[in-house]
């Protein structure tokens, strides 16, 4: 039977071949993909907060973006993976609503998360490899560890893999 | 000591329960009809629990969002199942249709950011009331979609505190009909000391 492990909010998960992990209802939160194709291991993060630094309450290394990719990339090397042959991809960091008559900052948090997400990516030289980010609308993913692959299911636009 | 801890905390509740009580009385005038309420029951949950009580992260619901400013500062979300919208646009709306594939037209998700300003509008005052702080809602905004994403609204706010969230969950009962909703009521990091001053717990 393959393995269906769910990644919760503020939390992160790794699999090996031939499991699959699972974060349900993305809104303005992140999912971040991280994959070693050679040893078919798959990492998977669900991230609320840009920066850890920002905040004061910042135990829960899963809760942002700086913090989780840096363990979720040192869980997976301690399963075999290695950095340079590691591919991510995003999903997520929706604005869930919009204002008729005016911008609001607090509601712009999905884009400063996936921005987030980018900078600390690209500070490790991992590169983004496919996105699916922003818009209005929630986002269910699935990452296969056998093939890398990012299942994301939507309500009303669509479901693809990136 | 964590924001919602303590006095703070029995604060909270006891503006939800006055703001639940004048949220009835405004629906009751709003719909035309009397409106009862059960006693609202305050949830604090972690946030992966949160989903659970309405259904799960896929399921699809409805989310009335608005920020409010003023002496304070924060965020308002009221999320209702599609039952619950259903059974508030048949009130609100004659004729109303339920077809719970689609999303709401023009007429109806105005009529539930109506609703979504009442209730708003009866939970700050009540929480002016009580603390002696003036605020401001805006105005509302909608959305339909899956629950963990709309909830990922207030989550994120509580994300910024801690690593948990408060709620209050409201159900209006008229006759049969149950309209069942949970109402988040966040204010900003920098509210919080303001709001513990004027509650005279801290100096």
């Amino acid at each position: 039977m393959i393995q269906r492990v769910k990644v919760g909010m503020a939390d992160l998960n790794t699999v090996i071949s031939p499991g699959i992990l699972i974060t349900l209802g993305l809104g303005s939160c992140v999912g971040i993909a991280l994959y070693d194709g050679q040893v078919k291991i798959a990492g998977l993060a669900h991230i609320m907060l840009p920066y850890s630094n920002l905040i004061k309450n910042n135990e829960n290394k899963a809760k942002f973006a700086d913090t989780a990719i840096l363990q979720l990339v040192e869980d997976m090397i301690a399963l075999g993976a290695k950095k340079e042959r590691l591919r991510a991809k995003l999903a997520g960091g929706a604005q869930m609503f919009t204002f008729n008559d005016r911008d609001s900052n607090l509601l712009k948090i999905g884009e400063r998360n996936v921005i987030a997400s980018l900078e600390t990516l690209s500070k490790l030289n991992i590169p983004v490899v496919a996105q699916d980010t922003g818009g209005n609308y929630g986002r269910t993913v699935e990452l296969y560890a056998d093939t890398g692959d990012f299942l994301i299911k939507t309500i009303g636009h669509g479901t693809k893999y990136i | 000591m964590t924001f919602l801890d303590g006095i703070y905390l029995d604060a909270l509740k006891e503006v939800g329960n006055i703001g639940a009580g004048t949220a009835a009385t405004s629906l009751s005038k709003l719909l035309n009809r009397k409106v009862n309420m059960n006693v609202p029951e305050i949830k604090i949950l972690s946030f992966n629990e949160v989903e659970t009580v309405v259904g799960g992260a896929e399921k699809l619901v409805a989310g009335i969002y608005l920020e409010f400013v003023g002496d304070i500062q924060g965020t308002i979300l009221y999320i209702l199942d599609r039952d619950s919208a259903d059974n508030l646009l048949r009130f609100l709306i004659p004729n109303y249709c339920v077809n719970s594939q689609s999303g709401f037209s023009t007429i109806e998700s105005s009529a539930l950011r109506e609703v979504g300003n009442i209730l708003a509008s009866a939970y700050l005052g009540s929480l002016s009331t009580f603390t002696g702080l003036s605020v401001k809602p805006s105005v509302p905004a909608l959305a339909y979609d899956m629950a963990g994403a709309i909830l990922s609204v207030p989550l994120i706010e509580f994300g910024q505190i801690g690593e948990q969230a408060f709620f209050i969950e409201t159900i209006f009962i008229d006759g049969l009909d149950r309209i069942k909703g949970n109402f988040f009521l966040i204010p900003n990091i920098d509210s919080y000391p303001i709001i513990l001053k004027s509650l005279g717990v801290i100096k």
